[in-house]
């Protein structure tokens, strides 16, 4: 096990090289300069080339790319061009928001989806089951900001119960977190839980008809214990990796939940640098999302073997 | 009522009552405000972004500044002038300390100014005839001219793009093409380095050892009283978002108030909509001069004939009570306004001159590459209706759509439009940017040097030295209506009229400066 938690975290350093070489040359070839962000509309050509000079960006690419790795290594991810701020700060402060709200929104969507698709599987072809697969499309179909402006216009606007907008961390109380990451949390979980639930639903189809649960019906075990210690247990497989998929996706940003409810996570931070073509802010804000998705998928695959005692590292 | 509103007035009431029983002190009073853009860049000499001249406003001082008539009056400083016009004084007034309790001197200045000379339009040609700037004492600073320049005061007073705010000298230091680190003026308000957050928000508060002047508010001049504890701008990408926090007390401004949503609001008695200032913005269209078919003049004045203001203005702004169709390059109202030369523009276009026009002038359809920032608010609507109305007239327009970052790359490109350059782009100016010669940006005809699209133009160089030359407003006038005319029989560029995005506040909030650019002393905020 740990001999293979060592070499998947090894292999771990030539995907962030590739990722590292694929992202500096992408943001290098695609249009854009920063020195003209930063100068504002009346700078002339003249001026844009001194600041392209000063920040270094005429320079060969190679030397470019070499500086930047070289100060990765040191643990210095550069500065901002635009804003001149140290992009471990930059990305340090969206990143506890981001983390939260995922945390949040995945813990909503598990408790809401596997009950749903125990329940669909159980109740296989029944109203119960249409019903909750009407919801899993109906999750699936609706985009993300309606479902925002809906809850926003009920609890927020009309009601008066929530504030529409801003983000509180955790430590400033459970109340005043919650108060203000409900909303955006269950506009997220509205997707998940319709993807979990029919998940959950199709995995449990598969094992309910297996010849050991037929045999534990025999033997008189409940129903309850059945579905959710002998039948979910082999379905969690699939089920752990859309979650775990779902929670990289979450924290590596999700713009337009961040936008309508004015949340600074890493979705809107990364849509900024990437408008302002802030290359030092991008390629940490990539390799950060690699880094996550890796280290996600890792953490998926051991988790395999808790659910299956067959599967062996 | 709301609950968030029960709730806040419980803790407000609760607040006041602690802090009477500690002693009378008067709770914070915070104003929260949504600004027209996220301020991401601090150095208010590196670049002319309007939210970055806003923050400077904040914390820095001025020398001199416009009252409300626009007159230049003493800010931190006395200002005389010799005779021959070719010297001025600066006298700084008593009680100026930067916010690291450092006095501001003479020294401060010289080298404020100078680091501003070498970024601005206009700092740049005073700098051409600066004969000596130098601090005679702490208090004094003499700029010495070796020839007349008309609107030195004006330069030097303007409120935008880039007013020569003044720093401490080691931050002034600075080369002007790199982004100063320490954010420290002499403002009324102070900055919070650890509350910025860029794409977040940034936090002001109150500057305590500011000695505003004994005179009244009035434009950019006068004291500059504060009457509130902090100010917090946020960001906050969808208008949408920023309107439910409006409504719901979670901020009390939103700056710039997009005018579709302009209807959410009505009804809403403790929210208010309205005009800060009776100047905005003039949308313009600029085209590039080195290369066919523009750099024909007939088809430059051909694409002139073409377009119309009112449906580019309607188009951008939606209502009428939010645009002005003005041919004036120098804006209607301001006393340098001239109309001449756009009087099809300001009317209906004449699409038929225009064609004729064309075939004089030989037009064989080479395409006309016009650039569309399509996530713009802002900018995209313009040239989807200019497109229009030059195919209209018989020109082959290639519309390009892109985002405004790849528009403002290529746009420096001097290379033929089929090689990546370009023929026409628009953007959007604040109007007090383009109120004289010696500021406006797209007057420049030194060719390769000047503004994007790069005319090579000596008659309106000349033009803009007599302007400078010019001793009396009578002058000045005279100069300036010469300019508009040049500008638009050589079709400099297109003014596209003049709009102003309204305002929205709680109206918990008085007393604002009615200035183009949003300030925050002044102000004050009741208990709601």
């Amino acid at each position: 096990m740990l001999s293979y938690i060592f070499k998947r975290v090894l292999s771990v350093v030539p995907v962030l090289f590739l990722v590292s070489v694929f992202v500096f040359l992408m943001l290098r070839l695609t249009p854009g300069d920063p020195a003209a962000i930063l100068a504002g509309d009346n700078a002339t050509p003249e001026t844009l080339q001194r600041i392209r000079d000063a920040m270094g960006l005429n320079e060969p690419l190679l030397t470019q790319y070499v500086k930047w790795i070289a100060g990765i290594l040191r643990g210095d991810f550069g500065t901002s061009l635009i804003s001149g701020v140290e992009v471990l700060d930059l990305v340090a402060k969206r990143v506890g928001p981001s983390i939260s709200l995922a945390v949040l929104t995945i813990i909503i969507a598990v408790l809401v989806a596997i009950p749903m698709g125990v329940i669909a599987a159980w109740k296989h072809r029944s109203w119960v089951d249409y019903l909750v697969m009407s919801f899993s499309v109906l999750g699936f179909s609706v985009p993300v900001f309606l479902v925002g402006y809906v809850l926003l216009l009920v609890f927020s606007v009309k009601l008066g119960w929530l504030p529409p907008q801003g983000f509180k961390p955790l430590s400033a109380g459970i109340a005043p977190f919650l108060e203000r990451a409900i909303l955006p949390a269950l506009t997220l979980a509205s997707i998940y839980i319709a993807l979990i639930a029919r998940m959950t639903r199709a995995a449990m189809l598969d094992v309910l008809n297996e010849d050991y649960i037929r045999t534990a019906r025999a033997k008189g075990v409940g129903e309850r214990r059945i579905l959710f210690v002998h039948a979910l247990k082999n379905a969690a497989v699939p089920i752990a990796t859309i979650v775990g998929a779902g929670f990289a996706l979450l924290i590596s940003g999700v713009v337009v939940t961040e936008t309508i409810f004015n949340i600074p996570g890493i979705g809107r931070l990364t849509v900024d640098a990437v408008l302002a073509r802030d290359y030092p802010v991008i390629q940490a804000l990539i390799l950060l999302t690699a880094s996550v998705y890796v280290a996600i998928n890792l953490l998926i695959d051991l988790s395999y073997s808790l659910f299956d005692p067959r599967i062996r590292y | 009522m709301t609950h968030s509103k029960t709730l806040s007035m419980k803790a407000g009431l609760f607040a006041s009552v602690f802090a009477l029983a500690a002693g009378g002190a008067l709770a914070e009073t915070t104003v929260t405000a949504v600004m027209h853009s996220d301020l991401r860049v601090l150095d208010p000499v590196i670049t002319t972004a309007h939210i970055t001249r806003d923050h400077a406003y904040m914390i820095y001082d001025v020398l001199v500044a416009e009252d409300e008539t626009g007159k230049i009056q003493p800010q931190m400083a006395d200002v005389t002038a010799s005779d021959d016009g070719l010297t001025y004084t600066f006298t700084l007034r008593d009680g100026l300390k930067f916010h690291d309790g450092a006095p501001v001197t003479g020294a401060d200045v010289v080298a404020s100014l100078q680091r501003w000379g070498k970024r601005d339009t206009g700092g740049q040609m005073i700098m051409d005839v600066t004969a000596s700037l130098e601090a005679k004492d702490d208090k004094t600073v003499v700029w010495a001219l070796s020839a007349p320049f008309g609107p030195f005061l004006e330069t030097v007073g303007k409120q935008s793009a880039l007013p020569p705010f003044i720093m401490p000298a080691r931050i002034a230091q600075t080369p002007a093409d790199q982004a100063i680190q320490e954010h420290i003026g002499s403002g009324p308000f102070k900055f919070v380095t650890e509350e910025f957050q860029p794409g977040v928000g940034a936090t002001y508060v109150k500057n305590e050892e500011y000695v505003p002047r004994s005179e009244p508010a009035s434009g950019y001049a006068g004291g500059k009283v504060v009457n509130v504890d902090k100010v917090r701008w946020l960001t906050m990408p969808d208008s949408q978002t920023a309107v439910n926090a409006l409504q719901s007390g979670d901020i009390d401004l939103i700056e710039s108030m997009p005018v579709d949503l302009i209807p959410l609001l009505e009804g809403d008695d403790t929210v208010a909509v309205e005009k800060r200032a009776a100047f905005g913005f003039q949308t313009m269209g600029r085209m590039n001069f080195k290369h066919p078919p523009f750099d024909n003049p007939k088809i430059r004045q051909a694409a002139l004939l073409a377009m119309s203001q009112e449906p580019v203005l309607a188009a951008l702004t939606a209502s009428p009570e939010y645009y002005q169709v003005c041919g004036a390059i120098f804006g209607c109202g301001t006393r340098l306004e001239s109309t001449t030369g756009t009087e099809t523009l300001t009317a209906a276009g004449n699409p038929e001159a225009a064609k004729k026009l064309l075939e004089e002038a030989g037009y064989d359809g080479t395409p006309v590459v016009l650039m569309q920032p399509t996530e713009a608010p802002t900018l995209k609507a313009q040239p989807v209706v200019a497109a229009q109305q030059l195919r209209a007239a018989g020109f082959n327009v290639d519309m390009q759509p892109m985002d405004w970052q790849t528009l403002v790359t290529r746009r420096a490109s001097m290379e033929a439009p089929a090689n990546g350059g370009w023929n026409m782009f628009f953007t959007n100016w604040q109007m007090s940017e383009v109120a004289n010669p010696v500021i406006s940006v797209m007057l420049n005809g030194r060719g390769d040097t000047a503004w994007f699209g790069w005319p090579d133009d000596p008659k309106i160089e000349e033009l803009r030295k007599e302007f400078i030359a010019a001793a009396t407003p009578e002058a000045q006038k005279a100069a300036a209506d010469k300019i508009q005319a040049h500008a638009m029989e050589t079709v400099s560029y297109v003014p596209l009229g003049e709009y102003n995005f309204p305002q929205a506040r709680r109206t918990v909030l008085t007393d604002m400066a009615p200035t183009p650019v949003p300030v925050f002393w002044g102000l004050k905020k009741s208990e709601e």
